[in-house]
């Protein structure tokens, strides 16, 4: 007979709760007064900086940024179009390079498996000032292709797709499109791509969303106010002329992350998902 | 019959030949090429010749006797030391808590979604939010902890090293926990669940069960978390750039921000931003190495059996499920 399961005690319990809680405060508080106070004027914020409703400073707090010759809107196009090309490269090209290792019997195999390992942990923020100088001297400083063409070699996403394939594709699939006659990449493009479908979503919203928080490298690429990306534009709130105007700098904060919020509540269940995926990696 | 004769192997070949020539074009070709201009006299606004020094490893000799760097680096450990152990400390005690079998916590689903929630949102702008958060003097926490009466009067953060240091670990911290918590449960979630249930029939506490099985179970999980957040930590650049631009008086001042600043903020000193760039590698490698020597043990090899063995003992229950 099985022992009974002893319950926890209710002390514990109040405990466990009590902490959970007070982490959840701790996550939501410092976004929810960012958007109350985005909405507040600035004499609001300065006679009491915190607020549980939001006032109707919204619009006058857009017209400072405007006049500042700020623009959220520059940098939200700039961000979605890197981060957008960077998201298709690299889910693509890492399925593509993952089925080459997966469904073909080639001499250097493993050994670009274990390169592949090998550089998963190469930092690129090292070889910046070669990369910069580099591209300086072809004429690719400003530009957006520096920024986004990397992505063709994502070694973790690689892996992860590797993995995926290891457990999902079944070589009798690709023989019957060889014997229908498909060509390989016909057979990637078309029958190995859909089965995919999962892995490609998860490592597409890890894609897009590691490419919009980037910061440095776009810092250093790109010096022309008109190429700015989101998070360079949070360092532009730096400056003096916004010391003063509090409501304006917690609306442009919130713009700068607003679609990152809506993503993360639509898709929070395949972030977490993918995140733990993530980790069996061995 | 068939096409036996065919060989596909120049495929893989094919197929990997993107990643192969785009990581010789940005990544490779750069780290080399910051190797070498460490070794040069590279200096100045657009300037694109170069000479080889005389003494090739006097930049090397600048950076690592310069005052400043050294303690960036020394900052750069502190603050990501600061960070880690609390991190993992949380992480660890939520993980036993939701993975608890005697007490199915409530609402799981949503506290994960809200702990994890900081990890996605820009760090520059939760740096900067922080700065506005922490503001002298008004500012909402200083205000908050008025209204609480835990302070007389406004702290002065920004000026205030200890703060300083302390609020940019926190946001590390905080924006890292949820990552670390989800990743080790996914791992328990990884364990024989047949041990568990062996530890409960023979009495163990949970507190016993965590100690002696979960968290065993944990080493290489464990390691993998220490060293991704190691590398990840050496590199610090958005947070104490956006939260105090390595300030007040150069406490919060981190490797990745002292490289930033030699090269790209009118100093244009590429040569000595490089040979940094060098030794921060170097520690990065030695750091990954040391770790991943140690993850390569008798136990890992002991995981990676058993994981062949249950591949098998579930093939098998398949079979015999199918007959």
């Amino acid at each position: 007979m099985r022992t009974k399961i002893k319950e926890m005690s209710p002390i514990r319990k109040v405990i466990v709760y009590t902490v959970c809680i007070f982490l959840i405060v701790l996550s939501i508080f410092p976004f929810y007064t960012m958007f109350i106070n985005a909405t507040r004027g600035t004499y609001e914020i300065q006679s009491n900086s915190i607020s549980l409703i939001p006032s109707t400073f919204a619009v006058s707090n857009w017209n400072v940024l405007m006049n500042k010759n700020f623009n959220p809107l520059i940098g939200f196009v700039n961000s979605l179009i890197i981060s957008c090309g960077v998201t298709v490269l690299a889910v693509y090209f890492s399925s593509l390079t993952a089925y080459g290792l997966v469904a073909y019997d080639w001499k250097l195999r493993k050994p670009f498996f274990t390169f592949i390992m090998a550089i998963l942990m190469i930092p690129a923020q090292v070889s910046i000032i070669g990369f910069f100088q580099f591209m300086y001297s072809l004429g690719l400083t400003n530009n957006f292709l520096p920024l986004i063409l990397p992505a063709i070699a994502s070694p973790a996403t690689v892996f992860f797709m590797r993995q995926y394939l290891l457990g999902t594709l079944s070589i009798d699939i690709v023989n019957c499109a060889r014997i229908d006659g498909s060509g390989e990449f016909r057979t990637f493009n078309q029958i190995v791509l859909p089965i995919m479908q999962p892995a490609l979503a998860t490592q597409a919203i890890f894609a897009f969303v590691g490419s919009w928080n980037s910061l440095f490298l776009p810092l250093v690429m790109l010096t022309d106010r008109t190429k700015y990306t989101m998070p360079i534009m949070v360092n532009l709130l730096r400056g003096d002329i916004y010391r003063t105007e509090y409501g304006s700098v917690y609306l442009a904060l919130s713009l700068t992350v607003l679609p990152l919020f809506i993503v993360y509540f639509l898709l929070s269940r395949y972030i977490i998902e993918g995140v733990a995926l993530g980790a069996l990696k061995e | 019959m068939g096409n036996k004769s065919v060989s596909y192997a120049k495929w893989g070949y094919i197929f990997s030949l993107p990643f192969m020539l785009v990581f010789l074009f940005f990544s490779l070709y750069p780290i080399i090429y910051t190797a070498m201009l460490g070794f040069t006299d590279l200096q100045g606004a657009g300037r694109r010749t170069f000479e080889f020094l005389a003494n090739p490893l006097e930049n090397y000799k600048l950076v690592l006797t310069n005052e400043s760097f050294i303690t960036s680096l020394k900052n750069t450990g502190l603050i990501w030391f600061l960070n880690f152990i609390p991190q993992m400390l949380l992480a660890l005690l939520l993980t036993s808590w939701f993975t608890n079998q005697r007490f199915k916590i409530k609402g799981q689903g949503m506290f994960k979604v809200l702990m994890y929630m900081p990890n996605i949102i820009t760090a520059a702008t939760i740096a900067f939010l922080f700065r506005n958060l922490f503001g002298y003097p008004k500012g909402p926490i200083n205000d908050l902890f008025m209204m609480l009466g835990l302070i007389e009067k406004p702290i002065y953060f920004w000026m205030s090293a200890g703060w300083s240091r302390g609020i940019i670990a926190f946001i590390q911290f905080w924006m890292w926990y949820g990552n670390t918590m989800i990743v080790l449960i996914a791992g328990v979630m990884g364990i024989d669940p047949t041990i568990f249930e062996a530890a409960e029939i023979d009495g163990a506490s949970s507190v016993q069960t965590f100690f002696r099985i979960t968290l065993p179970s944990l080493r290489t999980i464990l390691l993998f978390t220490l060293v991704t957040s190691l590398i990840g930590g050496l590199q610090m650049f958005d947070i104490p750039l956006l939260y105090n631009l390595g300030g007040p008086d150069q406490k919060t001042l981190t490797a990745s921000v002292w490289i930033y600043n030699q090269a790209f903020s009118g100093r244009y000193f590429y040569n000595r931003a490089s040979a940094a760039s060098m030794v921060l590698f170097a520690i990065i490698v030695v750091l990954a190495s040391i770790v991943f020597y140690i993850l390569r043990d008798k136990d890992a090899q002991k995981i990676n059996r058993d994981r062949k063995a249950f591949k098998k003992y579930a093939r098998q229950l398949q079979k015999e499920a199918g007959k």
